[in-house]
């Protein structure tokens, strides 16, 4: 694989009058878990639906795997998307369709597998989600967290390479919150993919991060740890650590922390 | 007076872009037949809840229709002595306009409103971004198999209203108003040649296009119409103005079909 994930080079997006991207250059490294986060309506869900190809932006170029996604349609964004599992802020499922059948959607339109195995592997990711029981239900009959851990499992089952998390917690209690950050690190140690979580919830998610992404003003700062943040002489970034974050968090405290 | 034009040209611009958006999507909604896998169960799901679930609404407005026009029919014909034509009128009246536009125009309230709606809350609630990311296409998995139950149903529900809607006339004409029913039937054979058929017919089928186009497309691009608003507002008003817009859309063509087949 290659050691960048995703790279955006001079990405420009904007909306009408509005310029939300403004030449904006990141990277995102392979394996790794990137947090962006910043105030609202700066343009991170922006980048991430940029990412997933559901925007395109107005110039510049978007590289996954070294592959520009930017102008890219149909069946090779397609291609590129496999690579992707995204739990969604609000889940996303659908709400039609009951939790298995949710869940096992992936594996019955992307792949070629019986309808046996797809049980096995649905019923298996459920179990290890702590969703046995609940395949019947449908969506609306679920509380927040547990739509969330159906989100997760379904987002899991082509086993991605890079995983995106928008506002995993937002909406749930901190126990919730906690049981989901769980969830990832098990998740991300079992399954080793590149992950970016777009969060409000600071400083408590630096904990996961090896890299953070500060936006601001259509502007992206990358930091190479959560600590580089507080050390930063940028006025705009020295703001931000006031109004957000109160004590210093440490990386490597993560395990015992989370 | 800058502002003004300022107005109407972006006014225009958003119309044109919204005619390409509204136009991609019937291409792809029809083109989504010829991609793999068809979803043939979820084709079959949609024809019952589009066509089957209708069939008693349709059953009730195209009987009460015949039996309004076996009434207005005999007193208008008894004027001048020929209410044997009866038959004749209700089967034509039904056959050639009012079974393919009344029962497009009940589709459009009943089925049509409901495809806006869950398309409009798919989008609203990142659904159809979900099947995106996962890298399946939405309109094969969702909005080709409404496309083709629509184009199925409509025209089934129309011969279906024509020919309740004859018998609704008989029952008004013959069993309530003393019309020979001989009469009737035979000026129904008569007057009924297979290019009325085939009016209707093909009525149907535009209508029905019409009514999935228009609906699922406007509850696809929910997010993006001007003026809509946000949430269940957005898709409540996008579902009024899809009900609208199909309604007068089945109207004008309508009138530039029976102008042209005529």
């Amino acid at each position: 694989m290659n050691q960048v994930a995703i790279e955006f080079k001079d990405v420009v997006k904007t909306f009408g009058s509005q310029t939300v991207l403004d030449r904006v250059n990141l990277t995102i490294s392979s394996g790794k878990t990137t947090v962006i986060a910043g105030p609202s309506g700066q343009g991170k869900s922006v980048t991430m639906k940029l990412i997933l190809g559901l925007l395109r932006p107005d110039s510049g170029q978007i590289l996954v795997d070294g592959q520009d996604i930017s102008r890219m349609r149909g069946k090779a964004l397609n291609t590129i998307r496999t690579k992707f599992g995204v739990l969604f802020q609000g889940s996303a499922l659908l709400d039609s369709l009951s939790v298995f059948a949710n869940v096992a959607l992936p594996l019955e339109e992307r792949t070629r597998l019986r309808s046996e195995e797809i049980r096995t592997r649905v019923l298996a990711t459920l179990a290890q989600l702590g969703l046995t029981g609940h395949e019947d239900k449908y969506p609306a009959q679920l509380s927040g967290g547990m739509r969330k851990r159906v989100g997760l499992a379904r987002a899991l089952m082509l086993q991605p390479e890079i995983m995106l998390f928008d506002e995993p917690t937002t909406g749930l209690d901190p126990e919730k919150s906690l049981e989901i950050y769980k969830l990832f690190l098990e998740t991300q140690k079992k399954f080793g993919y590149t992950s970016i979580i777009v969060s409000h919830d600071i400083p408590k998610i630096f904990n996961l991060a090896d890299q953070v992404i500060l936006v601001n003003k259509g502007k992206f700062t990358t930091f190479a740890s959560p600590e580089d943040i507080q050390q930063s002489e940028l006025p705009d970034v020295q703001a931000f650590v006031q109004s957000t974050m109160g004590k210093v968090y440490l990386s490597r405290e993560m395990d015992e922390r989370v | 007076m800058i502002r003004y034009l300022e107005k109407i040209g972006k006014n225009t611009i958003w119309s044109l872009e919204d005619l390409g958006r509204m136009g991609a999507f019937l291409f792809f909604g029809l083109g989504g037949v010829f991609k793999r896998p068809f979803r043939f169960s979820a084709m079959i799901r949609q024809v019952r809840l589009i066509g089957a679930n209708s069939f008693w609404v349709i059953f009730f407005i195209a009987g009460f229709t015949g039996m309004v026009l076996g009434l207005q029919g005999y007193y208008t014909l008894r004027k001048f002595g020929s209410e044997g034509a009866l038959g004749s009128a209700v089967s034509l009246s039904l056959i050639r306009e009012l079974g393919p536009v009344l029962t497009a125009l009940m589709v459009t309230g009943r089925a049509g409103s409901a495809m806006c709606a869950e398309i409009g809350i798919m989008r609203n609630t990142e659904q159809l971004d979900a099947l995106e990311c996962m890298a399946i296409d939405p309109f094969r998995y969702l909005i080709t198999p409404k496309f083709l139950a629509t184009l199925i149903s409509v025209p089934i529900l129309t011969l279906f209203f024509n020919v309740v809607g004859i018998f609704g006339g008989y029952i008004a004409g013959c069993g309530l108003l003393g019309v020979n029913p001989g009469a009737y039937w035979s000026g129904m054979e008569q007057s009924v040649v297979n290019q009325d058929i085939n009016m209707g017919i093909i009525k149907s089928f535009v209508f029905a296009l019409v009514i999935v186009w228009v609906c699922a497309g406007r509850g696809y691009f929910v997010h993006v119409i001007k003026g809509a608003g946000f949430g269940a507002e957005g898709v409540s008003k996008v579902t009024t103005q899809a009900v609208v817009l199909s309604s007068i859309a089945i109207l004008i063509w309508d009138y530039l079909l029976t102008a042209i087949l005529l």
